[in-house]
């Protein structure tokens, strides 16, 4: 019989074998080095600039145009969120007269460039100028910046109705009755109960139909909006010097960043109760 | 009405044949767009998928970038970016010539890059789907590493990336409308002309968004069929 005299000592774990340099490594790391590369050339290179009398002379310029570009895609959007549930409930609805124009309405903003809608609402609306001027409307539909306003927000409109319905039609019947069995009002059971399980599903996307409104939005420039992007275009027009593009590239990009990492923090929050 | 059925029609005295040469240019470019956005977003999906964490990143940089920025912006970058990179390169080289892009070329490049950095995401999810018994099986019957994705994972890929694919492609049909700002006779820029010409913008724009619907209603069958097409091993069940 044999006894236990002693522990055995504990042992470290045998080194990692050295990881070979395989193609997918080499690939990475000449693609990663490029990458270093091009970003120091541009941190240098916008160092540079920032000392030059490009950014003294459009700094400000640039700032204007991003809060142009906020304005834009703020308004759209609200807008738009204003209209798409009244065309989420024609979608929904039971009654064909309604729901036919509701699909048509979507399939048409979805199906055609932003740029022809905005070039169609625009260019497209001189043709009625008799009209409008008679009603009063022409100096709305003059000026490039209402209609590009009315263009982005009928267009988005169609794509927030889309995420509305599938939200709203993603919550289960139960959960009304359920909530009414409580004895819970309507407005309650609305707010406490149902939007907060239809922003769940309805969060995503519309964080990117926003992203898709500030991208899309630097079509304004093309009907002389002098946004970002047309600030950018008259900048590169003026100075012939590629870094215009450089730093609307920068701003595009911080924008966009920041919204998709508030918008990672609301999901968090949202979903904190299934997080595990 | 008849005065606008003259004004379409083709020959001399419409702008149909100019419209129709338009469309004929759109998707051309969006087809010669497709091979290139589609493979290079599987390369990037791959590079996601690796052990490899410098090739992920560098995968996930280039999304990143492509995705931020706005689509037009991407065009204008390409297109003055190349030719004021060829042209310091002649500086440097002691050579002495100026080149001009060609609006399609630059179009093709800056589309394909922003469809590929897309179209990555979609391959991504339906790698996802596919379960590692897959590959196992593949590689115990002896199937080399090339040989199992091209046979086994690529047929099983398609079809789990097939819808996300078929709206990349009507996004990337929308998106070749901003390479008329950049001098593509397309189907804006022609029917854009004739909107000057004729004074009247509504009737030509209203043309213009109707083209792209049919293209995307032709679009949606083509996909429909292929959609069956990719799934034909799954109708005996």
């Amino acid at each position: 019989m044999t006894m236990t005299t002693g522990f055995i000592e504990a042992r470290r774990p045998p080194a990692a074998p050295a990881r070979s340099w395989t193609g997918a490594r080499i690939t990475g790391h000449v693609l990663m080095a490029l990458w270093a590369i091009a970003g120091f050339f541009l941190l240098w290179y916008l160092t540079e600039a920032y000392f030059s009398p490009f950014f003294e002379k459009y700094a400000e310029k640039y700032v204007s145009g991003f809060l142009v570009t906020l304005q834009i895609v703020g308004i759209s959007l609200v807008i738009g969120a204003l209209l798409s549930v009244p065309i989420a409930m024609a979608r929904n609805s039971r009654f064909a007269l309604l729901r036919w124009p509701a699909y048509a309405y979507v399939y048409f903003f979805r199906g055609t460039p932003l740029l022809a809608q905005t070039f169609l609402i625009y260019y497209g609306s001189g043709t009625f100028r008799p009209e409008l001027a008679s009603v009063g409307l022409w100096p709305f539909f003059r000026e490039a910046w209402f209609c590009v306003i009315l263009a982005f927000s009928l267009n988005t409109a169609a794509y927030q109705a889309e995420i509305l319905r599938g939200a709203i039609a993603n919550v289960p019947k139960g959960q009304w009755e359920g909530a009414m069995a409580l004895g819970l009002s309507r407005p309650v059971i609305l707010f406490k109960v149902i939007l907060p399980q239809a922003m769940m599903v309805a969060l995503r996307p519309y964080g990117n139909e926003i992203i898709l409104m500030i991208k899309g939005s630097a079509i304004a420039s093309i009907v002389t909006v002098f946004d970002l992007m047309g600030e950018t275009r008259r900048a590169y027009s003026r100075s012939y010097d590629f870094q215009a593009y450089i730093w609307a590239a920068v701003f595009y990009l911080f924008l966009v960043e920041v919204l998709r990492r508030v918008w990672d923090m609301l999901e968090r929050r949202l979903t904190r109760h299934l997080a595990r | 009405m008849t005065e606008a059925l003259t004004l379409l029609s083709f020959g001399d005295a419409g702008w149909g044949d100019q419209i129709a040469m338009g469309v004929v240019v759109t998707v051309t470019l969006a087809l010669a767009t497709l091979p290139f956005g589609l493979t290079l977003g599987f390369l990037i999906a791959l590079a996601k998928l690796s052990d490899e964490p410098s090739l992920k990143a560098a995968a996930n940089i280039f999304t990143t970038i492509f995705r931020g920025l706005p689509e037009l912006l991407t065009l204008f970058l390409v297109y003055f970016g190349i030719q004021i990179g060829v042209q310091e390169l002649a500086k440097l080289l002691d050579l002495n010539f100026t080149i001009e892009i060609n609006s399609f070329v630059a179009g093709m490049a800056a589309l394909a890059v922003v469809f590929s950095s897309y179209a990555s995401e979609a391959f991504l999810s339906a790698f996802r789907g596919i379960s590692k018994g897959q590959y196992e099986g593949g590689y115990a019957l002896g199937i080399s590493k090339g040989l199992t994705m091209r046979l086994i994972i690529v047929p099983q890929l398609i079809r789990l990336a097939l819808p996300a694919l078929g709206n990349l492609w009507l996004i990337l049909l929308k998106d070749t409308a901003l390479v008329s700002v950049i001098g593509l006779a397309d189907v804006i820029r022609q029917t854009g002309i004739a909107a000057r010409v004729t004074k009247e913008p509504f009737l030509f724009f209203s043309i213009a968004c109707g083209i792209y619907l049919v293209l995307a209603v032709i679009s949606s069958f083509g996909l429909a069929r292929i959609e069956r097409w990719s799934k034909r091993g799954e109708a005996s069940r």
